[in-house]
């Protein structure tokens, strides 16, 4: 793809009782959204090693979204509450390490909120837009190997 | 290895925006696809023959569909899957319908992502493993929550079908609201009369426990294997020894206390029956009213007892119940119009007063009113000075259909009551003027249009449509400012008295009642169906079930209805002995494990054990992790937890998810 | 303490009494009145009438000289100049468009910071009805009052966040501090006819008629307001009532004229004298006079 109409690849890892059944609901509702994003579905937030969202990063992802759902009504109790302490920590790392925080973005979605998430997705599509591609990872490597 | 990939049309549902064709050669491209086939409707039987014929003569060793959410028909096509011999959980759903063609317009867009999405499950089946059921016994008994008319019908269909049921009431005696109304539309029956012979057949039930006053405390387990424990609150009267004579209610000399049952319209003493049909006819002391409780003297109850059944000691008890079913059927409560200023989605009707006009009352209140057991005998009178009102207006939509003080949705029953209260109003008070302000009337069950139109044309109701702006005393009476719109005009109604026909909303402890259960709730406090056209008595946790006006405003045809629907699922659910649970359970592998039981503290379920690894002598070797895989959920915190990676998710592991993200290329 | 002043237009004309009392009492409280140099016309009712742009600019021009003046509270007794102000201030926060085009129209940028205004029950809930308890010489036993707040002090609540719009309690609260008996009564916000006071004087006559009527029905002998039109539609339209014949006169006072006297402050030094309705010698006070 040439730099002119390059499109943001966002990936989204999320819930399955509460986003992915919100975005279906999107999808039900027949809501557009825009086409950057891929999802990828597990049980509950509370399963996600933050190292599947560095490896997203590696793989050519240029924004990462996290969701599941609203703290309280987690399908397991505590899984997502477990999530957002562990991002927490995780954002602030990323930070400091110079990965901007537009990239990578959490969200509470209900499987009631196919608005919501159609909101969430374009607004992640469009803030990951304006940053540009992510060669964040690429740039890294590249140091190491003309260490070697 | 050996993957066959199917990319369904849906129609034109996905065909339209992804071209499918094109999505089955790209992916007959990938690494392992040996087969790759677009078809119009996989989910159709020709369509699952395409697959299981596949499987049979490629040998195939993995199945991606490539079609709607996995949501619908995940079990199809797995069920295919184990139909031609090929372990179900080497199947895997590609979302191209919900996810891609339905939100996104530009085709080859949708068709590069729906390339991606397949691409992603084919690596990630390629890494599944082959997985077997998991096999629970099933508790056959039912736990109904609420002892209202949806509650007392859900018990005696799961009791009558020869279960057991353990019915938990929060109220002193069961009945719920309907036990306050005086009589019921479109009938007119007299509402005790048709409910409390159901209310003496749930006590008298050999295989109904009934908790009342008694609440649901805490929720453990799933599905055909809960723990409930529920706390008895201390009614300080022993039931066993207690036979019902009402002596201590009669000497109780604190008569005060405002009776919940009346709404507020009579006293009651501190300790109480609520009413004179109640079940359990057994009495409960108010301990926030009572003078023993507060100063330590009095104790009258006590030594006018004949069977020494009061009890100043007794404490609030726990028990625990196993129960393979729940029936949630809390009810509703009415909306207030007093202003509540720490509640700021309740504004109240200050152009009404906040409720401070004594003859400004609402529905229920108008009730008790109405019935023959009432405050005032069924003598319509007003409370203020109990004279009987000449002229009454009864004001519809209060609360409800309002987006600036209450609530948006229509509470479904207010424009049939106020008929059925007008008319019982004229029917009391001959020459008595009955008002109706309306904006809308919806009548649309069985001989409900008919009612209303009665109360018109038979009982001289008058209907004015419009709505009130102001109501304030004047000289004794009301003066109710509003507007009829239909002839143009303000109207001005020197009124009596006002019923304010106020909407019905969730119970106060909805949301946490929901919490604790596990049940999903609307942002009104209602209990969410998972579909509210085709599954309207089920929640999103398995073996939960919804009965009456917790899940929305209904009446009581509807309540019953439900109740008996809700019922009935509990019956299936008890027709077989073993319940199959899905296997994506956690497993822990022990030669890597350190013990550290950071998975333990992070389980919900209390689904790990410790377990000790003995050598032959019998000697500890170590102690590791175990997943219990009757109680594990499969949510997956453990594996994401342990930081020596020694617990996986099965279906969901590490290897698989990255699979599926390098797979996005 | 110090505090912008905004008279508007009436203050200095047909509302003069209530300058005058507000002026005494905020001196025998020891407040001191700043009022904005060179403000001009708040745009009230006719410029909201005829253009958008007009009704914000004009009161956004006398926000941006107090703010020149380093005020950063005012208070605008004119209930009407009260809410323009409010708004104005609201409308200009909330929608950068319309911001730039007043600006434009005032040609001068708006001050960034945000100016608190009050109306006069605002003032004195600032103040405090401990303050004014200490400070008050008579006690006014004898009056029973019926606290009239009319359509602009509460309304829109969105915008004023003051009080409440159905049954408001704050003027009461302030009042009691003076001694006297505030009466329940039912038409504290109901509408006197605004304007129509010039140009359909009937509506004004008749709506203002309920208005008394229900406050001396539910007992008050006076009936306390804190905007120039309720004052002018409640005491001179009662003229014309007096005409149309069974009439009984109820004095109407200013909040300030009532918290005047409460301080020990005279009839003739409050303004009294130019109403409509006079109040009688021997109602204002009980038995207890001069408790210090």
């Amino acid at each position: 793809m040439s730099e002119s109409n390059w499109e943001p690849k966002i990936v989204a890892i999320v819930c399955n009782w509460c986003t992915y059944t919100g975005a279906d609901l999107a999808g039900t509702s027949r809501m557009k959204y825009q086409p950057n994003v891929r999802i990828i579905k597990l049980p509950c937030t509370g399963r996600i090693d933050p190292v599947f969202i560095l490896k997203a990063f590696e793989r050519g992802a240029d924004g990462v979204l996290v969701s599941g759902c609203h703290p309280g009504d987690c399908h397991y109790n505590a899984g997502n509450f477990h999530a957002r302490r562990r991002w927490m920590l995780f954002r602030d790392l990323l930070d400091f390490v110079g990965i901007e925080p537009e990239r990578l973005q959490f969200s509470w979605v209900s499987a009631s909120e196919g608005r919501k998430w159609v909101d969430v997705i374009n607004g992640v599509t469009d803030a990951v837009r304006a940053r540009g591609p992510f060669t964040g990872y690429q740039a890294i490597n590249k140091e190491f190997v003309a260490h070697e | 290895m050996k993957i066959g990939v199917y990319i369904c049309y849906c129609g034109e549902n996905i065909g339209r925006t992804v071209d499918c064709a094109a999505v089955a050669k790209a992916c007959a491209e990938l690494p392992g696809v040996v087969d790759s086939v677009d078809y119009k409707y996989m989910c159709s039987d020709p369509g699952q023959n395409i697959i299981k014929n596949a499987i049979r003569e490629k040998g195939l060793q993995g199945v991606v569909v490539a079609s709607c959410s996995p949501h619908m028909h995940e079990k199809t096509f797995r069920r295919a899957c184990s139909d031609s011999g090929l372990n179900p959980f080497l199947c895997e759903i590609a979302n191209l319908r919900e996810h891609c063609s339905w939100v996104h317009e530009d085709v080859p867009a949708a068709t590069r992502k729906a390339i991606d999405l397949v691409r992603m499950a084919v690596e990630k089946v390629k890494r599944n493993g082959e997985l077997e059921p998991i096999r629970v016994p099933v508790t056959k008994r039912a736990l109904v929550v609420g002892g209202g008319i949806a509650g007392i019908q859900a018990a005696l269909d799961v009791a009558n079908a020869g279960f057991e049921v353990v019915l938990v009431e929060k109220e002193p005696s069961i009945g719920g609201h309907m036990s306050q109304l005086s009589e019921t539309f479109p009938t007119l029956d007299c509402s005790q009369c048709i409910l409390t012979p159901r209310m003496v057949e749930v006590y008298q039930h050999p295989r109904i426990k009934l908790l009342s006053y008694s609440e649901v405390e805490k929720v453990e387990g799933f599905i055909g294997n809960f723990k409930v424990t529920i706390r008895r609150k201390a009614r300080s009267v022993i039931e066993e020894r207690c036979t019902g004579c009402g002596l201590c209610v009669q000497k109780c000399p604190t008569k005060k206390a405002p009776s919940e049952f009346e709404q507020g319209l009579a006293k009651r003493p501190a300790i109480y029956v609520p009413f004179p049909q109640a079940v359990p006819n057994k009495p409960v002391i108010d301990r926030n009213v009572c003078t023993h409780f507060r100063t330590g003297k009095c104790g009258i109850c006590k030594k006018v007892c004949g069977r020494d059944a009061i009890d100043f000691e007794q404490q609030d008890q726990f028990v625990t119940e196993d129960i393979g079913a729940i029936i949630v059927a809390t009810g509703y409560q009415l909306y207030s119009i007093s202003k509540k200023p720490d509640d700021s989605a309740i504004k109240g009707y200050g152009e009404y007063g906040y409720g401070k006009y004594p003859d400004v009352i609402d529905g229920l209140q108008f009730e008790r009113i109405a019935s023959a057991s009432g405050p005032s005998s069924g003598e319509i009178r007003r409370p203020s000075d109990q004279k009987e009102p000449k002229k009454v207006v009864f004001i519809q939509c209060v609360g409800s259909r309002d987006e600036a003080k209450g609530f948006t949705y229509c509470s479904k029953i207010c424009c049939m009551y106020t008929a059925k209260h007008a008319m019982l109003y004229k029917h009391k008070v001959h020459d008595g003027e009955a008002y109706v302000f309306y904006m809308d009337i919806r009548a649309g069950g069985k001989m409900y249009e008919e009612f209303v139109r009665r109360a018109i044309e038979e009982d001289g109701v008058k209907y004015i449509r419009g709505r009130v702006s102001r109501i304030y005393p004047s000289g004794g009476k009301y003066i109710v400012k509003g507007e009829d719109t239909l002839a143009g005009e303000p109207i001005e109604i020197d009124a009596d008295m006002v019923v304010l026909a106020t909407a019905m909303i969730a119970q106060p402890n909805a949301q946490k009642l929901a919490q604790v259960l596990g049940v999903p709730y609307d942002g009104y406090g209602f209990y969410q169906e998972v579909h509210p056209k085709l599954r309207p008595v089920e929640v999103s946790t398995a073996g939960i079930f919804l009965a009456g006006a917790c899940q929305s405003p209904k009446d009581i045809p509807e309540a019953v209805a439900m109740a008996s629907a809700a019922a009935s699922k509990a019956l299936v659910l008890f027709g077989s002995d073993q319940l199959e649970r899905e296997p994506t359970v956690a497993k822990v592998n022990e030669a890597t494990c350190i013990g550290c039981f950071y998975c333990q503290k992070v389980c919900a379920y209390n689904a790990i054990e410790v377990k000790e690894i003995r050598d032959r002598k019998g000697n500890l070797v170590k102690t590791v992790a175990s997943v219990n895989p009757g109680l594990c959920q499969g949510c997956g915190t453990c594996n994401a937890t342990c930081p020596s990676k020694s617990i996986e998710l099965l279906g969901y592991t590490d290897e698989q998810i990255f699979a599926e993200i390098t797979a996005l290329g | 303490m110090k505090i912008g002043y905004f008279p508007g237009c009436s203050l200095g004309g047909t509302a003069k009494e209530f300058d005058i009392s507000l002026r005494a009492v905020m001196k025998a409280l020891g407040v001191e009145l700043v009022e904005i140099d060179d403000w001009s016309c708040c745009g009230a009712s006719s410029a909201h009438a005829s253009s958008h742009l007009l009704a914000v600019s004009l009161p956004a021009r006398n926000l941006l000289l107090a703010g020149q003046q380093g005020l950063t509270e005012i208070v605008a007794p004119c209930a009407a100049c009260y809410s323009r102000l409010v708004i104005a201030q609201h409308e200009v926060a909330n929608d950068a468009g319309l911001k730039a085009k007043v600006e434009r129209a005032i040609e001068s940028p708006l001050p960034a910071g945000e100016i608190r205004i009050l109306n006069v029950v605002q003032l004195f809930e600032r103040i405090g009805p401990e303050k004014l308890q200490a400070a008050k010489r008579v006690d006014l036993a004898g009056l029973s009052i019926a606290a009239y707040y009319g359509c602009l002090l509460v309304r829109p609540h969105e915008i004023t966040g003051f009080d409440d719009v159905e049954q408001p309690v704050i003027m009461d609260a302030i009042l009691a501090a003076t001694g006297a008996r505030l009466v329940d009564w039912n038409f504290k916000t109901e509408c006197c006819g605004g304007a129509h006071s010039i140009s359909h004087k009937p509506i004004v006559t008749k709506l203002s008629k309920k208005i008394l009527d229900d406050a001396r029905q539910s007992g008050a002998n006076v009936v306390a307001v804190a905007c120039p039109m309720c004052h002018s539609n409640l005491d001179m339209r009662q003229v014309e009532l007096r005409k149309e014949g069974g009439h009984q006169d109820l004095p109407v006072l200013y909040l300030t004229e009532l918290l005047g006297l409460a301080l020990g402050l005279g009839r003739k030094e409050l303004g009294l004298d130019l109403h409509f309705v006079r109040l009688p010698e021997q109602a204002q006070t009980a038995p207890q006079e001069n408790r210090a």
